[in-house]
């Protein structure tokens, strides 16, 4: 059976490990040519040029050929072809199939589709799983470990994919703790939650960043998009509440890092981006060795 | 009047002599549950009718099909919009087996995804949901792994 990647929650712990050992001799040595001879589908039906760039370097470095389009402008989905035929077309040609999509649910319905693997580069709202390798990446490589992590999620963590799947990641390790810096309107949903509380796992609600950060070991930030709130001066009350300032991260820990998603708008200040406990930047670097362990372990290459 | 008189005005609706009777399905639901088990294929006699007092439901409706007889799969479709429904199967005019329906573990096809942004409202695609809670029900959809919760079920 083919072997997809659509869903973090597809995956089990040994999953997740094994891809992120894969990921650090990725990091050692990047270029190795185990795709030589494949080719390999991107498509992206809604633009989305930094997960494209990291996606395409990963394939490159690892030697394969590339095929696809970036926007669904460009290709025949203009024409009023449907998913299901663009998937059964271009699974005849390719060895693996990535693919990015506005709609919800369109990667594991491609899934179903495709003779061949697809990883999901981000389907709507619904799921990147991809992004969440490389952010739990980032914290092992930070911390050295997944266990006993004290993670500060901030921002819209009522919309935010990331903060969810990460927070389905996390919680398959050893004695974590969330720490949820949110507007009211904008806070982690019940559902996860009450999977938290059912796991016995310990989490904290907050809604300004104050002192309680100096417990962190990551803070990851999201964006406050002006668009999620029903009301304009809700979102003018809170816009300025969610900005990390370097003045803020005087007594948090010296083990702490910082992790956003990217792009970021105003919630970190540049002033954080000189201080080392900034990590945004090498987070998006691990992506690439990240997105290489993910296809040499769907593709059984290592 | 005598009681035979009584119970034969009471019935309305003329006995059969083999098959099924789905009892106490909600009146405003009857042509749906015609719907989703397909019933506009089937051949035999159908005696049909909406609008009959119950206790239970206020205004019931009830299905009387000749020679008809469903398999469980077949017939728990029917327990998202007909929950308290009661199938009579009819051997020689007498009842010899009654059951009720039951909500499925898997909801495949019949109802539509409530997330507008779902691949499954904006290309062919049949529906398939895992049933979270079965009282209140809520569907999540294999596809968008959004909830469908019972007060927001369209069924397709």
């Amino acid at each position: 059976m083919k072997k997809d990647l659509i869903s973090i929650t597809d995956y089990s712990k040994e999953d997740y490990l094994r891809i992120l050992e894969l990921a650090a001799d990725f990091e050692k040595n990047p270029n190795q040519r185990l795709l030589d001879g494949k080719v390999v589908a991107s498509l992206f039906f809604e633009p989305s040029t930094r997960t494209r760039l990291s996606f395409e370097t990963a394939i490159n470095r690892l030697g394969g050929r590339i095929i696809g389009f970036s926007d669904a402008g460009s290709s025949s989905v203009s024409k009023g072809e449907t998913l299901h035929d663009t998937i059964r077309m271009v699974s005849n040609y390719v060895d693996l199939i990535v693919m990015r999509h506005p709609l919800e649910g369109s990667s594991r319905y491609a899934a179903e589709v495709a003779s061949v693997p697809v990883i999901n580069a981000g389907d709507g709202a619904n799921q990147h799983p991809t992004q969440t390798l490389l952010d739990m990446y980032s914290i092992l490589k930070t911390q050295g470990t997944l266990d006993n992590i004290n993670i500060f999620m901030v921002g819209d963590l009522k919309y935010g994919r990331t903060v969810h799947s990460l927070l389905m990641a996390m919680s398959q390790f050893e004695n974590p703790v969330f720490n949820f810096i949110a507007p009211e309107e904008l806070a982690m949903p019940e559902e996860y939650k009450l999977f938290l509380k059912e796991k016995g796992i310990r989490y904290f609600e907050h809604t300004e960043i104050n002192d309680n950060i100096n417990h962190a070991d990551i803070i990851y930030m999201t964006r406050v998009q002006k668009e999620r709130f029903m009301d304009p001066i809700e979102y003018e009350k809170v816009k300025n509440v969610y900005i990390l300032r370097n003045s803020m991260l005087e007594n948090t820990k010296p083990n702490m890092r910082i992790l956003h998603p990217l792009p970021r708008i105003n919630e970190i200040h540049p002033d954080v981006d000189n201080n080392e406990k900034a990590y945004y930047f090498e987070q998006a670097r691990n992506g690439v060795f990240t997105r290489q362990a993910i296809i040499a372990h769907i593709l059984n290459l290592k | 009047m005598p009681d035979s008189l009584k119970k034969k005005l009471k019935l309305k609706v003329s006995a059969i002599n083999n098959g099924t009777v789905i009892d106490h399905i909600p009146s405003e639901n009857l042509f749906k549950v015609i719907s989703i088990l397909g019933l506009q294929n089937v051949k035999t006699q159908i005696t049909f009718g909406a609008n009959f007092e119950s206790e239970k439901l206020g205004s019931k409706a009830i299905i009387k099909l000749s020679d008809v007889f469903f398999e469980d799969d077949e017939i728990n479709k029917i327990s998202l919009i007909a929950r308290n429904a009661k199938l009579n199967i009819i051997r020689d005019y007498e009842v010899v087996e009654k059951r009720v329906v039951e909500v499925p573990d898997k909801v495949i096809g019949i109802v539509k995804c409530f997330n507008p942004k779902c691949i499954t409202n904006n290309e062919e695609i049949t529906t398939y949901f895992n049933v979270i809670s079965k009282n209140p029900l809520d569907l999540k959809c294999k596809y968008c792994e959004k909830i469908t919760h019972e007060d927001q079920m369209v069924i397709k």
